[in-house]
């Protein structure tokens, strides 16, 4: 069940990627208008880091690499 | 608002594979520290072409997504004083405002060498103070061998935490006591215009909130992840409303820091709390030389000095970004290095148990 959560995140992170890169010329265009557009970069930003940060959590986990929280350092 | 006149580059497989790798290890250090890893990006794609204003930028733009996936791990691990965090953010936010205008103006007056020669100055005092600071206190307690204990808060928070004659107080849920607001407002505005100077606020505000408001540091370097949440949200609505943030950069930059932030922030709970100050001092301290190396150059470009050669200046540059370089790289491996044998440990126990 994890590890298709984190290949479903995978492929979500990919293809966000992917959409930006297409449009790409859209993208800058968009960036470079100021003014109230501000907002293209902004959501953009906090959309890929809720995917992506998601994603990251979960790879480090699969692979093992985990916090320890309890227990005296 | 008209469109800029700025041109976006065009990016190439290589510049991609390179900020994605910068990307990765300024995450790392962000992530272990609170901040520190971000001041390395500006003059990597600045490097590959970028207008000095698009790479701030894009660099702040990817900041603010990057300190809420952290601040949101190491809330889990129970680091994070939010309540404090939101307060500095917002005194953080005026700082960065006036350190931005500050800048402004030192360009018109000067221009890029003597924009250049104030942020070099800015890191070299910044640094020498606070990061000294820092070394020493870590030395102390690795001298005294009092690694495994938890840190004593200083005088000076006792103090912080007693006065009443500073006005209104809340409570910190960090230092576990009441602060007063005004203490709160230097050490967030100081934060913010160091952001907006040299790209690591988190030089004054972690040392501050360590030593002037009794957190636990490795409380201090969560906390200050929600302040570069609420500076960089402000930076980039700044920034993007002139139109200057490249959001490719800045995603591709947020695609490799994201995965360095979590193993950062993992890196924390295996380590005694001493190891943030060392690393932090390491990376102040190799930082400072870096600036150091460059200011000559600057001088003498403002004509304030006798001219230097054009290769020596070329050297001395060459020197100056391969220090800073090596800060970042240093600082991430010892932060790997420290998970490694802190997980090793960890199993090796769990196994004997």
């Amino acid at each position: 069940m994890n590890r298709l959560k984190l290949i479903a995140y995978g492929v979500t992170v990919a293809v966000l990627y992917g959409l930006l890169f297409f449009y790409e010329k859209e993208a800058i265009r968009l960036c470079q208008q100021g003014g109230w557009y501000f907002l293209f970069p902004v959501t953009v930003a906090f959309v890929f880091s809720l995917f992506h940060g998601t994603f990251t959590g979960m790879f480090w986990d699969a692979l093992g690499v985990k916090a320890r929280i309890s227990g005296k350092k | 608002m008209e469109a800029t006149s700025l041109n976006f580059i065009d990016l190439t497989v290589a510049n991609v594979v390179f900020l994605l790798f910068v990307g990765f290890v300024g995450g790392m250090v962000s992530g272990f520290i609170g901040s520190g890893g971000a001041f390395v990006l500006t003059p990597a794609m600045m490097s590959m072409g970028v207008p000095g204003i698009v790479a701030v930028a894009s660099n702040i733009c990817h900041k603010f997504p990057k300190a809420l996936v952290g601040a949101i791990k190491r809330h889990k691990f129970g680091h994070i004083d939010l309540k404090l965090g939101l307060i500095l953010g917002i005194s953080a936010e005026a700082g960065m405002l006036y350190g931005a205008s500050v800048q402004q103006g030192i360009k018109e007056r000067l221009g890029d060498a003597g924009s250049n020669l104030y942020v070099s100055f800015a890191f070299v005092v910044v640094l020498a103070i606070v990061g000294t600071w820092v070394m020493l206190d870590a030395w102390k307690l690795h001298r005294d061998g009092n690694t495994d204990h938890d840190e004593a808060v200083t005088r000076l928070a006792r103090w912080v935490h007693k006065v009443r004659w500073l006005g209104p107080r809340f409570y910190s849920a960090g230092a576990k006591a009441h602060i007063p607001w005004l203490i709160t407002l230097p050490i967030g505005f100081g934060t913010g215009m160091l952001a907006a100077t040299i790209a690591v606020g988190g030089f004054i505000g972690v040392p501050a909130m360590h030593y002037v408001l009794g957190l636990p540091s490795m409380m201090a370097s969560a906390t200050e992840l929600v302040i570069a949440f609420v500076m960089g949200l402000g930076g980039t609505i700044k920034y993007g409303w002139s139109g200057y943030v490249d959001v490719r950069l800045a995603m591709i930059i947020l695609a490799g820091s994201l995965f360095g932030i979590q193993l950062g922030a993992i890196g924390t709970t295996y380590v005694k709390p001493y190891m943030v100050k060392v690393v932090m001092g390491v990376i102040m301290m190799l930082v400072l030389f870096s600036r150091g190396f460059i200011i000559p150059v600057y001088l003498a470009e403002l004509g304030w000095t006798a001219p230097i050669a054009a290769s020596t200046s070329a050297f001395l540059k060459q020197i100056s970004f391969w220090i800073m370089v090596a800060a970042l790289v240093g600082g991430a491996v010892i932060v790997l290095r420290a998970l490694i044998s802190g997980m090793r440990d960890h199993s090796r126990a769990k196994s004997y148990a």
